[in-house]
């Protein structure tokens, strides 16, 4: 585990000291932690587990059993494409493997150039516009393979 | 004089198109120095319509949809903002039938108002049944709750008064009020709409609740999926403190709730009362074995109101109109409204709130107009993942909790996914089993081993292998996880993969 630069020492440290007193603090602050860097280094896990008092153990054990936590640094955006049984009704499958064959990776993967990581999620709560995906947080439904490809090159000129 | 016109910003809408509209809209009304004053609202829950445009005329609110942004300048120049003829004009938006014949008491608002104008709330009878309640006592404002005949819209359907008075009547220096938010079901929308179309709505509810059985800490625990729903509700919450709808001193009467939310992490099991309070506390979403009760010994150890959106967004029109007139709808043990929730593959897919009792096909196709292909509806999956395939003969079934456990299927949250006929129901039973291995919390034998097994039986039937005796096998899994998982997971898993084998038997013997 290769440990934290002095910046992302003190990110962490800020969090867990602004957040730490707080009634069952530890899931607020994975979450900021997680939106200030994008993931949550497993060096930051000590950090977190001395301010809570807690064991490391403990705290990853909490970060390993929500899929939303990771720790590994994402793309710089991350598609979250929706497998739910409203979704498949309305030909997600199709999308799904276009997305990754656009993309070149698999779910949980990250595209080669970095721009993306594609995800699996269960239910974006848009189920009368299946299929639906999200793209960091915003929300895109019926995305055919055809939507998908524009929806895409809209995120490539940002 | 400056004409109101409503975008939604609804996420629903936003998927489709409408934050583009809003912009081209306003963009438009620059170039032609036309005066528009843009509002936006939740959604009326006609999906199929968005981004539904309306205009606000002395004749009522006319509806254009679904816009795109290209269409915006063809509406200009149809004079939309007088009500102009145009292919996308739906009338006064209230009185497409599908709307119409709804009977809106939660969502009376949703879609009417700007979400996060308490202003506006205000104007809207809002508060009214939070003013009300604060002249009651605790035991009078529980009596209505119980008299209204109001069960968990989350999906157990527990009688919401029965629950409130167990947390009344537990001795403790502190009580919490949470809010399970957590809306992971496949085919169910109702609680984000609402959160994103009237988070006040909401807020009334829990300080109702608290002002009931005397919390002063309420806590909403979110998916983290919906975040415009995390937006409405913490501008929503702001602007309750600033006006002391929420504090130390609830509009003078003495009366404290504290309220936050809470971002749960992508678990599905967190949408399980006794996970979501271990997740709440900071933990692993482990479910805890019941007794006890959250009631008594809830979040921190302390007695906790653990109710869903649906039902505490349906309590301050309870309290303002009464119990007698919200139990005026409905039948038999089931009274009130259900928010309905059309998806999948449907051709006017949406949110439909009606008495309970209307049957499923009526929604399916007086309301649905049929699948979105136009090929046969074949199955529809009631209830999220859990709730069971029913077949076209089922079709007639009442929407009433009863109706739905006499034939072994769950109402639950009132989701309902709608397939055609190109659906292999043997891979959806091997889907069901597959989602209950991923978000299984591993805490009982029966569910985290048994759903993993059952997705190698399923692999093994859809592959041909041995086929009835593993159809045999896998209906006697689903027995062992029916009866010995610890909670509804586990518990119901077996409802999706049982009815499938019942209703669709064909499918696993291709």
């Amino acid at each position: 585990m290769s440990p934290l630069d002095s910046e992302t020492q003190q990110i962490v440290a800020a969090v867990v000291d602004r957040l730490k007193d707080e009634p069952g603090a530890l899931l607020p602050i994975l979450h900021d932690v997680q939106n200030a860097l994008g993931y949550i280094p497993p060096a930051a896990v000590p950090v977190i587990a001395e301010g809570l008092n807690l064991s490391r153990a403990d705290v990853h054990g909490v970060i390993s059993f929500y899929h939303y936590f990771r720790d590994t640094r994402p793309g710089r955006h991350t598609i979250h494409l929706c497998r739910a049984e409203a979704c498949q009704s309305m030909n997600q499958k199709a999308t799904e493997v276009h997305a990754k064959h656009t993309l070149g990776v698999d779910y949980h993967g990250t595209t080669a150039n970095g721009a993306f990581t594609f995800e699996p999620v269960y239910c974006l709560g848009n189920c009368a516009a299946s299929p639906a995906m999200m793209i960091d947080e915003e929300l895109y439904g019926r995305v055919t393979p055809e939507r998908f490809d524009a929806i895409l090159a809209d995120w490539g000129k940002r | 004089m400056s004409v109101t016109i409503y975008v939604p910003r609804d996420s629903a809408a936003l998927s489709l198109g409408a934050e583009e509209v809003a912009k081209a809209i306003a963009t438009e009304a620059r170039t032609r120095k036309v005066d528009v004053t843009i509002v936006r609202n939740g959604t009326r829950g006609m999906v199929w319509l968005e981004p539904l445009v309306e205009v606000a005329l002395s004749k009522g609110r006319i509806g254009y949809g679904p816009v795109t942004a290209a269409d915006v300048r063809g509406l200009f120049d149809a004079d939309f903002l007088k009500g102009g003829a145009h292919p996308l004009n739906v009338g006064p938006v209230e009185q497409i039938p599908y709307f119409a014949k709804q009977e809106r008491l939660t969502f009376a608002r949703v879609g009417v108002t700007d979400p996060v104008s308490l202003e506006d709330y205000l104007a809207h009878d809002g508060y009214q049944g939070l003013m009300r309640a604060i002249g009651l006592t605790p035991a009078d404002i529980i009596k209505e709750v119980t008299d209204s005949g109001l069960r968990g819209r989350g999906g157990a359907a527990f009688p919401t008064g029965i629950k409130w008075k167990t947390v009344a009547d537990a001795p403790a220096d502190q009580k919490y009020i949470t809010c399970n938010a957590d809306e992971g079901d496949s085919g169910t929308f109702a609680d984000r709409m609402l959160m994103e179309g009237d988070p006040f709505c909401l807020i009334e509810g829990m300080t109702i609740a608290a002002v009931a059985v005397g919390a002063t800490q309420g806590y909403i625990y979110l998916r983290c999926e919906y975040p415009h729903a995390h937006r409405a509700l913490n501008a929503a919450i702001e602007a309750a403190y600033a006006e002391g709808y929420l504090g130390g001193n609830i509009r003078g009467s003495g009366k404290q709730f504290n309220l936050a939310v809470r971002l749960g992490a992508g678990a599905y099991i967190c949408g399980e009362e006794t996970s979501m309070l271990e997740s709440l506390e900071g933990k692993r979403g482990e479910i805890r074995p019941r007794p006890p009760l959250p009631a008594i010994k809830g979040l921190f150890g302390q007695p906790t109101i653990v109710n869903n959106v649906m039902s505490l967004a349906s309590v301050p029109i309870i309290l303002q109109k009464g119990g007698e007139f919200y139990k005026h709808f409905g039948v038999g043990r089931s009274r009130g409204t259900l928010t309905i929730q059309l998806g999948g593959n449907i051709r006017r897919g949406g949110l439909i709130e009606k008495a309970f009792g209307v049957t499923l096909r009526e929604i399916l196709y007086d309301y649905g107009g049929g699948s979105a292909t136009g090929r046969p509806i074949r199955a529809v999956q009631v209830g999220g993942p859990l709730g069971a395939y029913l077949p076209e003969s089922q079709f007639d079934t009442p929407l009433d909790y009863e109706a739905f456990s006499n034939i072994q299927a769950l109402l639950g949250h009132g989701g309902l996914v709608v397939f055609d006929d190109t659906v292999d129901m043997a891979q959806m039973a091997r889907y069901a089993m597959e989602f209950c291995a991923l978000e299984s919390c591993g805490k009982c034998t029966p569910c985290r081993i048994g759903s993993t097994r059952g997705v190698e039986v399923m692999d093994r039937v859809i592959a041909g292998q041995n086929r009835d005796f593993h159809v045999t096998l896998i209906e006697e899994l689903c027995d062992t996880m029916l009866n010995g998982s610890l909670c509804g997971l586990g518990g119901l898993t077996p409802y999706p993969v049982q009815s499938a084998i019942r209703h669709f038997r064909e499918d696993f013997s291709k």
